[in-house]
């Protein structure tokens, strides 16, 4: 249970569940670890940019969620940061927005 | 790791529309002793008509069948009923079965029952989501699917697609069923339940343990491809639900992918009705298959090896109402940089 929030039992999402050195582990190879979450903080930032949020690790425990103003919120993992994104900057985060998808295309350009 | 080995208990949903067989069904699996470990959720007792001399009381609100099998009636909610049935096994009031079965009368979306498993924190951690098993009838299946979207949903979300009364039609009209089914589900391979060689057991048979040289999959494990269905002037239907089929050669980088899929089913889950893939990932030897159902993704499995010397990511994604063109495109655009979708993208419209 956590003591915190005194949910009982970890939260667990799917994408947490990769191979890579540092996802899975808990109690060894920590620099892998700090290593993965920096990548998933960096790959969300690309993401998040467009909406003018900003994505920072916590303690290597959880995520905080920012605006340009500073309002923020705390997500346990990735299952989390969208509708927390949404709540954040009040409009839909969708990957199929075509100017979203036209902007993240671009980012591949030159 | 097989699901037994992990210590949960599968979950398999029996679906399908009303009069497609479900029950008939259902009531082979209980005689069956090969299914002899298996406790059965049903909406209303009355309506599995199972006969007295099959089961004996256990107490007001289940019974043990001649098979071994547990019967309980739904009386509650699921999760209730769920926990129930493992504290009496975990007593040793009930014998310890390996595996549930629900069948879903009334309940035309299998995704609730999915989600309440996921979703509880006691429930998931004794058991996890089965196979969805559907049946459909050969002689109201193409009415049905071309009446109402639950019927395509249900075929869309399915593992195991059981084709009924195939013996009270004609041929062609089973060819015409099966097309149909191969184009909403691309994947899941289309049993039939008149096959005197039927093996029961590949209904509740997981995934994760069928070797990729034993798959189960007509394609040999994931991702069929889908077939375009063209109408007679040459023009794809416009369909509420389709399927796109993604092939990747190279590695997926898994937290772009991550990303990706869960902003698409935080926006969209609900018309996502099934996405299922083997993926090869940025530094990883062996494949990953990903399963999800609506805005449930189950953990993913990591494999033991390649079913063959393909070593592209697949994705399979049946789709309600959303354009797969877009959604290729999105793809792209979010987790590969620079290099296309070079293999294939097929789109087939189902409806």
């Amino acid at each position: 249970m956590c003591s915190l929030c005194g949910v009982l039992g970890g939260n667990e999402h799917w994408t947490d569940a990769a191979a890579r050195p540092g996802v899975f582990t808990r109690n060894h190879a920590s620099f892998d670890r700090r290593r993965e979450r920096a990548e998933r903080v960096r790959a969300a930032n690309e993401m998040l940019s467009g909406f003018g949020l900003v994505l920072s690790d916590w303690q290597g425990a959880s995520f905080v969620l920012s605006t340009r103003t500073g309002r923020s919120e705390i997500i346990e993992d990735l299952g989390h940061l969208w509708p927390a994104a949404e709540r954040l900057v009040g409009r839909y985060c969708d990957p199929l927005d075509l100017a979203f998808v036209a902007r993240m295309e671009g980012r591949h350009v030159g | 790791m097989s699901v037994e080995a992990s210590g949960f208990l599968p979950i398999n949903l029996l679906t399908g529309f009303l009069g497609s067989g479900k029950t008939t069904l259902l009531k082979r699996i209980l005689a069956d002793p090969a299914f002899a470990d298996t406790a059965v959720l049903i909406n209303e007792f009355g309506e599995i008509g199972l006969d007295h001399d099959l089961v004996e009381s256990v107490d007001g609100e289940m019974v043990l069948l001649r098979s071994g099998c547990v019967c309980c009636t739904v009386r509650d909610d699921l999760a209730t009923a769920l926990k129930e049935l493992y504290s009496r096994r975990e007593r040793g009031l009930l014998p310890p079965f390996r595996r549930v079965i629900i069948e879903s009368t009334g309940l035309a979306d299998p995704f609730p029952v999915l989600s309440t498993i996921k979703a509880d924190p006691v429930l998931r951690h004794h058991f996890c989501a089965g196979n969805v098993i559907t049946t459909v009838d050969t002689v109201n299946g193409l009415r049905q699917l071309d009446t109402y979207i639950e019927s395509n949903r249900q075929v869309a979300v399915a593992d195991r697609l059981i084709v009924t009364k195939a013996d009270l039609e004609a041929d062609s009209k089973g060819d015409s069923l099966r097309a149909r089914l191969r184009t909403l589900n691309p994947d899941a391979p289309i049993l039939t339940a008149a096959d005197p060689n039927l093996d029961l057991s590949s209904l509740v048979a997981v995934q994760s343990d069928v070797s990729p040289s034993g798959s189960l999959s007509q394609s040999g494990f994931y991702c069929e491809e889908p077939v375009r269905l063209v109408s007679s002037d040459g023009v794809p239907h416009q369909a509420a639900i389709s399927s796109i089929s993604l092939s990747i050669d190279r590695p997926v980088d898994w937290t772009a992918f991550g990303l990706w899929l869960t902003m698409l089913l935080n926006r969209h889950g609900e018309r996502v009705l099934r996405v299922k893939g083997i993926l090869n990932l940025n530094g990883e030897e062996r494949p990953v298959a990903v399963h999800g159902v609506q805005h449930l993704v189950h953990t993913p499995v990591h494999m033991d090896g390649w079913p063959s010397e393909d070593r592209s990511s697949r994705l399979v994604f049946i789709l309600d109402g959303l354009d797969g063109a877009l959604l290729k495109r999105s793809f792209e655009a979010f987790t590969l940089a620079h290099m296309p979708v070079v293999a294939s993208c097929q789109i087939a419209a189902a409806r």
